[in-house]
């Protein structure tokens, strides 16, 4: 049983089908990406998945629970954690504290502070700001934030939406190089990517999304080599 | 010594303006939708304190802490039938829905109450002060209103900064996808908010109704829209704001009484609201919206 099965996802917006019978797998332990063209539904896929919206059909199960019904805000305490796509930190809320709502639903102080910890040693800038409002943080700082708050949930898997957006090539470098060490902690990474080429690199497999249905999967290196992929989404 | 008496009485007034204007913008804040039953809620506060102490003979504290019960569910309540349902809707329906309560709020009142004005007892049985030599007599309405209203904002301005839930409180009326990513219920934290504003008028009725001592059920409708003006004033959203907006509206407010025209005082208190949105849309302490793109 894999950590977690899409099975025949449908998703509407109005009338439209945004997302037409998807289904994948993502394996305990695997860094997974979803590549595709700007609307081709990648964020949809995982707004439906951690409940932000809601699908027509279709059923998702993390660890072998159904989790298609459950609310959004239920989610992270099953051990998903959503890095969302342009980042969404609490601009208003300084580092720390946005840092502190990441671990919301946690109880335990001294998990929270060990957790703090990893998370400023992943993220040494943050830990440099942490008393900053998160607004005033330039884009690739927060990203790095948006991370360190999922990373604060303590997750067995992470979503990861567009994490390389908008920024320099050096953040991007580095923000590629923590998800590499955030898979060799054990945690479980199904990453949404427009830089296909990137993503491919650290994946272990990858799934084509286009106009809202899955047209190719399999083994990153071998997408990288196809043809048509590398015509479509690498530029070659 | 009547400009200080005058600035006093207004500092007192406008911080009761204040404890209705909070209510009007966390709830904007957190909720984005106007609540314009919020000043009936101070109506209703009033006469659960009338109906405690006057009807019933109970000591003024319980009265009021009565109220405050009374009001915090009724708070509840109104949100999840008449708001919660309409989450997704426009916000005009919204806005609608929200005059509808208050229609609905005065009318039980004035079928339960009668339509006739009561005279509230004061709550407060702290006697006047006399300072320089009696030239500047300050009411125990007044001490106990400026203090209460202090040691509530200090205490709000701590829970919303501090606290955990009121962390919370902010990262929703920031960002509600991103806050229930970190597992805060978006419900929940809007009941909370809906909680907490109408505790808040439930005071604010009992020491209005203490100063000016005049009950009906059409009481809360015209403190309820000078602190709605006090929110927008102060930048609606903002805690601070809604603080410094009630105070500025309550002083304005008593001296143009004092030394322009008692008849005119409301029209100036909203010709000051048109020239400072005028100059800053936002209100004092309001945001800039940026818009995403």
């Amino acid at each position: 049983m894999a950590m977690l099965e899409v099975r025949n996802l449908n998703v509407y917006f109005g009338v439209i089908r945004a997302i037409k019978d998807v289904s994948f797998d993502v394996e305990k332990g695997e860094v997974v990406t979803l590549i595709g063209a700007n609307g081709a539904g990648k964020t949809t896929t995982l707004h439906t998945i951690t409940g932000l919206l809601s699908s027509e059909s279709g059923t998702i199960t993390l660890n072998g629970k159904d989790i298609t019904k459950t609310p959004a805000h239920k989610i992270v305490s099953m051990g998903m954690a959503h890095v969302p796509e342009g980042r969404r930190v609490f601009a208003s809320l300084s580092v720390y504290d946005n840092l502190l709502m990441g671990a919301y639903t946690r109880k335990d102080k001294a998990e929270i502070s060990h957790s703090l910890e990893l998370v400023y040693s992943k993220f040494p800038r943050l830990e440099e700001r942490k008393k900053q409002i998160a607004g005033t943080l330039s884009g690739g700082e927060q990203q790095m934030l948006a991370m360190g708050r999922a990373l604060m949930s303590n997750p067995d898997i992470l979503l990861m939406d567009e994490p390389s957006m908008g920024l320099s090539p050096l953040y991007v470098e580095e923000i590629f190089n923590i998800i590499k060490e955030i898979k060799k902690s054990g945690i479980t990474v199904l990453l949404v990517e427009q830089n296909a080429n990137m993503a491919l690199q650290i994946a272990d497999r990858a799934y084509v999304l286009e106009t809202g249905s899955i047209t190719m999967q399999g083994k990153a290196s071998d997408l990288m080599n196809d043809e048509g992929v590398r015509k479509a989404y690498l530029g070659a | 010594m009547k400009f200080l008496s005058q600035l006093i009485s207004g500092i007192s007034l406008g911080s009761i303006y204040s404890l209705i204007a909070l209510g009007y913008t966390m709830v904007y804040g957190i909720a984005k939708m106007l609540n314009f039953a919020h000043g009936d809620v101070i109506m209703v506060g009033a006469f659960v304190v009338y109906t405690m102490c006057v009807t019933l003979n109970l000591s003024p504290i319980l009265g009021v802490l009565i109220a405050i019960a009374f009001c915090t569910v009724l708070g509840m309540v109104i949100e999840r039938l008449a708001y919660k349902p309409l989450r997704q809707a426009t916000s005009l329906a919204v806005l609608i829905t929200a005059i509808g309560v208050s229609y609905f709020l005065q009318n039980t009142a004035l079928l339960i109450f009668g339509s006739d004005t009561k005279k509230f007892t004061s709550v407060v049985s702290i006697s006047s002060v006399s300072l320089a030599d009696g030239q500047l007599i300050i009411s125990g309405e007044t001490i106990v209103t400026i203090i209460v209203s202090v040691v509530i904002m200090v205490a709000l301005s701590l829970f919303v900064n501090k606290s955990k839930p009121g962390k919370a409180m902010r990262a929703v009326s920031e960002d509600k996808g991103a806050a229930q990513l970190m597992g805060i219920n978006v419900n929940a934290m809007i009941a909370l908010t809906f909680a907490i504003g109408s505790g808040l008028a439930a005071i604010a009725g009992a020491l209005l109704c203490s100063a000016y001592p005049a009950l009906s059920p059409y009481t809360g409708a015209m403190p309820g829209i000078k602190a709605f003006v006090a929110a927008v004033f102060g930048g609606i959203g903002s805690i601070p704001g809604a603080m410094i907006g009630g105070i500025l509206l309550g002083v304005i407010e008593n001296l143009s009484k004092g030394y322009i025209s008692s008849q005119l005082s409301d029209a100036i208190v909203f010709a000051v609201l048109i020239i400072v949105l005028l100059v800053r849309p936002t209100g004092i302490l309001g945001k800039k919206i940026n818009e995403k793109v």
